[in-house]
């Protein structure tokens, strides 16, 4: 699979990515003389290449997948355009109009490429070709990027694919970056993609935008996959595995774009809210030694306000549209620890009726978890223990560590030390990160002996 | 694009049916043949008897195997299909969701291999 060359620096922001302009000030003018590679002026060539090429990359995909449906073959004509493009564009200077070059080029590959498979040209060649030429010579190309990512997230593709089709179909990530943040080999992640791709060209999944009274539905199973690639990334708070931090990045920018092209989808605001709201404490949850800081003791000046502050925006709005879901409310727990923590009044109650409402949505054990350690704030250790979810209502919580923690965290406060020190024996066993580990040791090893 | 669309469901239903029910059964199915052939979707279908009524033929070194019964042995079995014309798979999914079937038991929905 030819991803596109990507620089790994952040995400360009989308404003810039949707304003043609400001293609034009990243122009690199030739010079006189030619700035060897590896010169600092070559690098800056190639960076700035390199981060257009990257913004045109979902919008040529989704143009050229769907008119064939075929996204590997799109995929493969634009990473050589890509490759012409790094080649030409540092010694010539970036071209007025980068993506009508880039689409230039990719159409010229995939129609040999057709030819190739195929030894007549077929009417529905002709017809692609045709359309892709009328595309190259208008200075805009049509954005397809959301139909895109429902394509992606169609229910017919396997769920737990959808969220890698993303990174790759719509960013460009390679099998192997990809595979790396989801913990699994490269050649299982590409032959997943790859049965996926040609799920979609077999079975004729239409890159549209569902209608009305399919959205819904449909938007939530976009919605998760991007919450799933940003999930994928966080599991390594430590921020020790660059593909793993990289992801969380790409899952923003996914979301940025969602957010962008459905304004009006109070459930994609919501959804950015709550990942900018994450990505707004990440410096503020490891110490300088790697530890594990939970949200009560994290030092909030450390937190992003510029984040914070946009999370906040988003939901305002989201809000104003009036139908509230799932990432809504998950956004608005965010948004109110943050205001507890900055502020220093207890809003628990606030918090255990959002969780009311998110619980009535989703019917998680893990919410209802969660709205048990918001009622141990408000009515003590042991109302929250009677308001715990039943392991045997659930049988994946006993595999779930924070049960576990959270369970040893209330017993411990009743002091009933020796059922918080199995608990804790327990969430340390189910721990994969060796920094939250070591947290539940310490915690555990601060219990006194026998119970009280 | 052409799409099957295979039925598959709990044989044993059927026959707890009463004359009554088998016959609003049977009209329900007509009648979704009939908007299928209306909407100029429908390029084929048939009901199949009872999976009682199956054989398997196998050749295994040159020799027919033949043996008594479906080729899968399973609660749900294949009772019947639709060949549909559909211009993507959304409008073939939405189709097979139409189906009295899709509320009694489960269908599978293939894109035909063009040759």
């Amino acid at each position: 699979m030819g991803g596109a060359p990507h620089n790994r620096t952040s995400p360009a922001p989308l404003d810039a990515s949707l304003d043609p302009n400001l293609v034009k000030q990243n122009n690199v003018q030739s010079e006189s003389v030619l700035p060897s590679p590896n010169s600092p002026g070559w690098k800056d060539a190639h960076a700035t290449a390199a981060d257009i090429a990257r913004r045109s990359y979902g919008k040529l995909v989704a143009f050229l997948a769907a008119r064939t449906r075929d996204v590997a073959a799109a995929e493969d004509a634009l990473s050589e355009a890509f490759a012409a493009a790094l080649s030409d564009w540092p010694s010539k200077g970036c071209p007025a109009n980068p993506e009508a070059w880039l689409l230039t080029v990719a159409r010229r590959r995939s129609i040999d490429l057709y030819r190739r498979q195929r030894n007549e040209v077929s009417t529905e060649e002709l017809d692609m070709s045709e359309s892709l030429e009328a595309a190259a010579a208008a200075t805009e190309i049509p954005d397809q990027r959301l139909a895109m990512l429902f394509v992606c997230a169609h229910p017919a593709i396997e769920a737990g694919i959808r969220a890698p089709l993303m990174l790759q179909a719509v960013l460009g990530l390679d099998a192997r970056a990809i595979a790396s943040a989801f913990l699994t080999s490269p050649a299982a992640m590409s032959k997943r993609l790859v049965r996926a791709k040609d799920k979609i060209r077999q079975t004729a999944i239409p890159f549209r935008v569902p209608g009305r009274d399919e959205l819904p539905v449909r938007l939530d199973t976009v919605l998760d996959a991007v919450y799933a690639a940003y999930a994928e990334g966080w599991s390594d708070p430590a921020g020790t595995d660059v593909a793993r931090r990289d992801l969380t990045e790409e899952a923003v920018y996914l979301a940025r774009l969602v957010a962008a092209l459905m304004p009006d989808e109070p459930e994609a605001l919501g959804l950015l809210a709550l990942l900018l709201h994450a990505e707004a404490r990440r410096p503020a949850r490891r110490s300088a030694s790697g530890d594990f800081i939970p949200l009560a003791e994290q030092n909030s000046r450390l937190w992003n306000s510029q984040l914070i502050l946009e999370a906040e925006a988003l939901l305002h709005h989201a809000g104003a549209i009036g139908a509230i879901g799932r990432y809504q409310l998950e956004a608005a727990l965010q948004s109110a620890h943050v205001h507890r923590c900055r502020t220093g009044v207890a809003n628990w109650q606030d918090i255990v009726q959002i969780y009311d409402a998110l619980y009535a949505i989703t019917a998680s054990p893990v919410v209802a978890l969660n709205r048990a350690l918001a009622i141990a704030e408000i009515s003590g250790a042991a109302a929250a223990l009677a308001a715990m979810p039943d392991i045997s209502a659930d049988p994946r919580l006993a595999e779930y560590q924070p049960y576990w923690a959270a369970r040893a965290e209330l017993l411990a406060r009743i002091g009933a030390n020796r059922d918080a020190h199995h608990a804790y024996d327990i969430a340390i066993g189910l721990e994969r990160d060796p920094a939250v580990r070591r947290f539940l040791q310490t915690r555990q090893a601060a219990l006194p002996q026998g119970d009280s | 694009m052409q799409y099957l669309l295979t039925l598959y469901s709990d044989e044993a239903g059927w026959a707890k049916m009463s004359p009554a029910e088998q016959q609003q059964g049977v009209a329900a199915y007509t009648a979704y043949g009939e908007a299928l052939a209306k909407a100029g979707a429908l390029v084929g279908s048939n009901r199949l008897q009872p999976s009682a009524t199956a054989t398997t033929v196998r050749n295994v070194d040159g020799k027919s195997q033949v043996l008594d019964g479906p080729f899968a042995d399973s609660k749900e079995q294949l009772g019947g299909y639709y060949l549909i014309e559909a211009p993507d798979l959304d409008s073939a999914l939405s189709w097979a969701s139409r189906c009295p079937g899709a509320s009694h038991g489960v269908i599978e929905v293939r894109p035909i291999w063009k040759m």
